[in-house]
C-alpha cells in the first residue's frame, strides 16, 4: 500500500474509534483555559480522558513507552482532525499544563532514562499538571539575568527566589524552572533547569489578576524548596540551553492561530453582516470594515497555508522549524487582529463588562480582546522574536547586549 | 517552497542558473538601454523555447510537458529575480492556457506545437481603461460573411509588440458591465485594421497599445462558445494572475537578498548597519512577510494543477498578498540602501520599477480584496 492509502485506512480506524469512543453528552463542549468542564460533564470528560491515554493519544508523537502512540506528525494530525469533525477534542494538552506543549518534549531530549520513566506518563494522561518557572520579577525579556538561586545540598537543591507569570502555578503538581547554579559565571553559564514538586512547604503561589478580569498566572516564591538531584534536567549549569529548546518547543505550540477549545464560531464576515448590515448587492455597508476584515481573513489564511507548507517541507517528520517565529508573530497579530475587529463589528454592544445588556459573545470578547494584549508579551515578546529572527535566521549580527 | 518533486528541483536549479548565468539584470538593463522594439533579446527567447519552457502547461499530445502551473511558477521565479525579459509568461501560459482551455482539437493542433516551437507568441488582450476591469468588455465583434468583423481597443496588452496570435475578449452580445455576450476570439496581430503602438512604460516591458478598425477573421477565429466566454476568460486571467504572482516572488525575493546583503555589509557608526535593532526587526518583518506571501503563491498554482473549487479566491488570495508584498519589499529596498538605490547605475531602481506595474496587472490589491470579499459572500 501507498503512503497515502496507509494514512486513509487509519484516519477511517481512527474516525471509527472515536464514533464509538467519545462520550454523546461532551460533543461539542469544551473546557475553560483552566482545563475545567462544566458540571454535568466532568465525568465524562475523565472518561474520555482516560480512554484517550490509554491509546497514547494524549500525546501521539510520544513513544509509546512513556504514554503516547509512537506516531508520526500526519497521523497526529488526523487523530486532532477526526476529533473535531465529531465534535470533539483532546483535553490532555490542556490538563496538563506546559507538560504537553513544553517540558514533556525536552524531558524527551535532555532527560535520563529515570526521568522520563517517572515523569513522561503522568503528563500524557493528563493526571499532572505542569508550570513553568522562567520570567522574574526583574527578568522577563531578558531571561538570563535571573535571580532566583540553587545551593547544592549533597543529595538536593535548596531553592531562594521569586517566579512571575508561572501560569497555573496555584494548580498544578510539578514544576520546571531554571534556577542560578553558578553566581560567578557569566551569566547564560550560570544557569540550571530544574524539576520539583509544588506540595511542598517551601513554595508558594498568589494569583495575579489581570485586565481581563481572569487570573491564569502567579507569583511563584520559592523559600527553602527542595528539588532532588534526581530531577536536575540535563547538565548542571547547562540549563540555557534546556531552556532554549523548551522556548522553541513553546514557540512550536503558539504558532497555531486558533481560538480557544469548542465548537465552530461564526465567522467574522457573517458577525459583521448580522451587525452592521448589507447593501442591496450583499456587500457590507461599512466598506472600509469591509476592507479591513478582508485583510484578516487573507492573514489567517496565509497563515494556515504556511502552517501547512513548512509541514509539507518537513515531508513528516516532527522537527521544530527556523520559521516557527515568525508563526508565532504572525499568529499573535491575527488574534489580536480579529479580537479588534471583533469589537468593532459589535459597535458599543462590544464594550460590555458584565451584566444583562450584554449577549455571552459580547462579554466572552471583550475578556478575549484583552487577555490577547499578553499573546505578544509571553512566550518571548514580539520584539524578542524579532529578534530572533534577525539574528538565527537572516544572520545579521546581535543587536543586543551580551551579558 | 512547497515540497517540489524532483523534476521541478531540476527545473528550479536549471533555472537559476541559467537565468543568473544567460539573462542576468545587466542584459534586462543593456535591452533597456538599447531600445529594442520588442524589448527582449531574441537569443534569450531562443533559449528558453530550446530548454522546452515554452510547453510546460501544454498536454504532450500537442508537443509540451504537461508538468502544470506550479512548476512553471518555479520557472518565472527565477526569471522575476533576474528580471530577464521575455514573452514566456504572456505566450506560453496566459496565451495558451486560453487555446488549452477554450480551444477545439483543431486550433489547438494549430497553435499549441506552434507555442511550443517559439513561432508563435500568444498575448491575451482584455483591458480597454487603466484599470483592469474584465467585465467592461466594449470591443464589438459583430457577425459578418462568415465570419466576425472587430471594432474597438485593447490597453496595455502584454508582449504587445511582438505577439504574432492576440486572444482578444470580445463583446458579442449585450453591453459592457454584462457576462453574458462575452467571447474570445484568436486574432493574428499582422491581420488588417489592427494598430499596435507601444506604450514605453517605467519598467520598459513590451506593452502596446492596440486598435481594431473592421479587423474580419474567420468563423472559426472564435475560441470557445460564443457569448459564454465570460468563465474562460475569468479562467485564464485567474491562471494569469497566479502565474504573475510568482514573478513578483522572484522579484521581491531577489530585492530581499539585495537589502539584506546590503544589511551585513554597509557599516556606519563603525558598524555594519544591520546590527542595528530598528533595521533588524524591519528586516525580521519583511521576511515574515515574504514567507506568508509565499504560501499565497504557491497554493494557488497548487489550486490551478488541482482544479480546485475555490481556484478564484485562492488567485485572488495570491495576486493580493503578492501585491501587498512586493510594494512594501520594493519601497525599503529603495529605503535601506539609501543613496546609492536612487542611482539609475545601481539595480536596485529597476525592481521597484517592475513592482508597481506587475501589481497593477490583472488587478491590483484592492481589485482582488474586493473579489476575495464578494466570492466569500459580502
Amino acid at each position: 500500500m501507498s503512503e497515502a492509502q496507509d494514512l486513509e485506512a487509519f484516519r477511517a480506524s481512527v474516525s471509527k474509534w472515536v464514533s464509538e469512543n467519545l462520550p454523546p453528552s461532551i460533543v461539542g463542549k469544551g473546557m475553560d483555559l483552566e482545563g475545567e468542564a462544566s458540571d454535568d460533564v466532568k465525568a465524562d470528560m475523565d472518561l474520555w480522558r482516560q480512554r484517550l491515554a490509554e491509546k497514547g493519544w494524549g500525546a501521539p508523537n510520544w513513544p509509546k513507552e512513556y504514554g503516547g502512540a509512537g506516531l508520526g506528525h500526519p497521523e497526529a494530525k488526523i487523530i486532532a482532525q477526526e476529533m473535531a469533525k465529531q465534535g470533539g477534542f483532546n483535553p490532555i494538552p490542556l490538563l496538563a499544563g506546559m507538560g504537553v506543549t513544553m517540558v514533556g518534549p525536552t524531558i524527551l531530549e535532555y532527560g535520563t532514562d529515570d526521568q522520563k520513566e517517572r515523569h513522561l506518563p503522568g503528563i500524557a494522561s493528563g493526571e499532572i499538571r505542569w508550570c513553568l518557572g522562567l520570567s522574574e520579577p526583574n527578568a522577563g525579556s531578558d531571561l538570563a539575568g535571573l535571580s532566583t538561586k540553587a545551593v547544592d545540598e549533597g543529595d538536593h537543591f535548596v531553592l531562594n527566589g521569586q517566579k512571575i507569570w508561572t501560569s497555573g502555578a496555584n494548580i498544578s503538581q510539578w514544576c520546571g524552572a531554571v534556577v542560578r547554579t553558578d553566581p560567578n559565571a557569566p551569566k547564560r553559564d550560570g544557569i540550571s533547569f530544574v524539576m520539583l514538586p509544588m506540595d511542598q512547604e517551601g513554595v508558594e503561589t498568589r494569583p495575579i489578576q489581570l485586565i481581563s478580569g481572569a487570573s491564569p498566572f502567579c507569583e511563584t516564591f520559592f523559600n527553602d524548596a527542595r528539588v532532588d538531584k534526581t530531577d536536575l534536567l540535563g547538565d548542571l549549569n547547562d540549563g540555557w540551553s534546556v531552556v532554549k529548546r523548551l522556548l522553541q518547543h513553546e514557540r512550536q505550540s503558539q504558532t497555531a492561530a486558533g481560538g480557544r477549545p469548542g465548537g465552530p464560531k461564526e465567522s467574522l464576515a457573517d458577525k459583521a453582516k448580522r451587525y452592521v448590515g448589507t447593501n442591496d448587492d450583499g456587500s457590507l455597508t461599512d466598506a472600509d470594515l469591509r476592507t479591513r476584515i478582508v485583510k484578516q481573513m487573507m492573514a489567517e489564511q496565509a497563515h494556515g497555508l504556511t502552517v501547512s507548507r513548512i509541514t509539507a517541507e518537513a515531508r513528516g517528520q516532527v522537527k521544530v522549524s527556523a520559521a516557527a517565529s515568525i508563526l508565532k508573530n504572525s499568529a499573535t497579530a491575527i488574534a489580536q487582529g480579529n479580537a479588534e475587529l471583533q469589537m468593532e463589528v459589535m459597535g458599543s454592544q462590544g464594550i460590555g463588562w458584565e451584566g444583562h445588556n450584554f449577549a455571552d459573545e459580547e462579554l466572552e470578547n471583550v475578556r478575549d480582546w484583552l487577555w490577547g494584549k499578553a499573546i505578544s508579551i509571553y512566550g518571548g515578546s514580539y520584539e524578542v522574536q524579532n529578534n530572533i529572527i534577525s539574528k538565527n535566521i537572516l544572520g545579521l549580527p546581535e543587536t543586543t547586549q551580551k551579558g | 517552497m512547497a515540497a517540489l518533486t524532483e523534476e521541478q528541483s531540476m527545473l528550479k536549479d536549471q533555472a537559476k542558473s541559467w537565468a543568473a548565468e544567460q539573462a542576468p539584470v545587466g542584459k534586462f538593463r543593456a535591452m533597456r538601454d538599447s531600445g529594442v522594439a520588442t524589448r527582449f533579446e531574441p537569443a534569450t527567447w531562443e533559449a528558453m523555447v530550446e530548454m522546452g519552457w515554452t510547453g510546460i502547461i501544454i498536454p504532450e499530445e500537442y508537443g509540451g510537458s504537461d508538468l502544470g502551473y506550479l512548476t512553471f511558477g518555479v520557472v518565472l521565479e527565477e526569471l522575476g529575480r533576474q528580471l530577464t525579459a521575455s514573452p514566456l509568461f504572456a505566450s506560453a501560459l496566459v496565451g495558451a492556457s486560453a487555446v488549452v482551455l477554450g480551444g477545439s482539437d483543431a486550433q489547438k493542433q494549430a497553435i499549441l506545437p506552434k507555442v511550443v516551437d517559439g513561432s508563435e507568441i500568444l498575448t491575451l488582450a482584455v483591458d480597454e481603461s487603466p484599470r483592469h476591469a474584465p467585465k467592461q468588455i466594449r470591443l464589438r465583434a459583430t457577425t459578418g460573411d462568415g465570419g466576425y468583423t472587430l471594432n474597438g481597443s485593447k490597453t496595455f496588452v502584454l508582449e504587445g509588440m511582438s505577439a504574432t496570435t492576440l486572444v482578444v475578449i470580445a463583446r458579442t452580445n449585450g453591453e459592457a458591465g454584462d457576462r453574458q455576450g462575452v467571447s474570445l476570439f484568436l486574432v493574428p496581430a499582422d491581420s488588417e485594421g489592427i494598430t499596435r503602438t507601444p506604450m514605453h512604460t517605467v519598467d520598459s516591458r513590451g506593452y502596446a497599445q492596440v486598435e481594431f478598425n473592421d479587423v474580419n477573421v474567420p468563423a472559426d477565429a472564435l475560441l470557445g462558445t460564443l457569448d459564454e466566454g465570460y468563465e474562460l476568460a475569468s479562467a485564464v486571467i485567474d491562471r494569469a494572475r497566479a502565474g504573475v504572482a510568482a514573478e513578483m516572488m522572484g522579484v521581491a525575493a531577489q530585492a530581499f537578498d539585495m537589502t539584506l546583503d546590503y544589511l551585513k555589509t554597509r557599516e556606519q557608526f563603525g558598524r555594519v548597519i544591520g546590527s542595528f535593532q530598528a533595521l533588524g526587526h524591519r528586516a525580521a518583518e519583511l521576511f515574515k512577510n515574504m514567507e506568508l506571501s509565499r504560501s499565497c503563491m504557491e497554493a494557488a498554482l497548487q489550486a490551478i494543477d488541482a482544479d480546485a473549487d475555490n481556484l478564484g479566491l485562492m488567485c485572488s488570495l495570491s495576486k493580493a498578498k503578492m501585491g501587498e508584498f512586493l510594494f512594501e519589499m520594493s519601497n525599503q529596498l529603495i529605503q535601506i540602501h539609501g543613496g546609492i538605490g536612487m542611482t539609475d547605475e545601481f539595480d536596485a531602481g529597476l525592481y521597484l520599477k517592475r513592482a508597481r506595474p506587475l501589481e497593477a496587472l490583472f488587478g491590483n490589491q484592492a481589485y482582488h480584496r474586493d473579489r476575495y470579499a464578494r466570492l466569500s459572500g459580502f
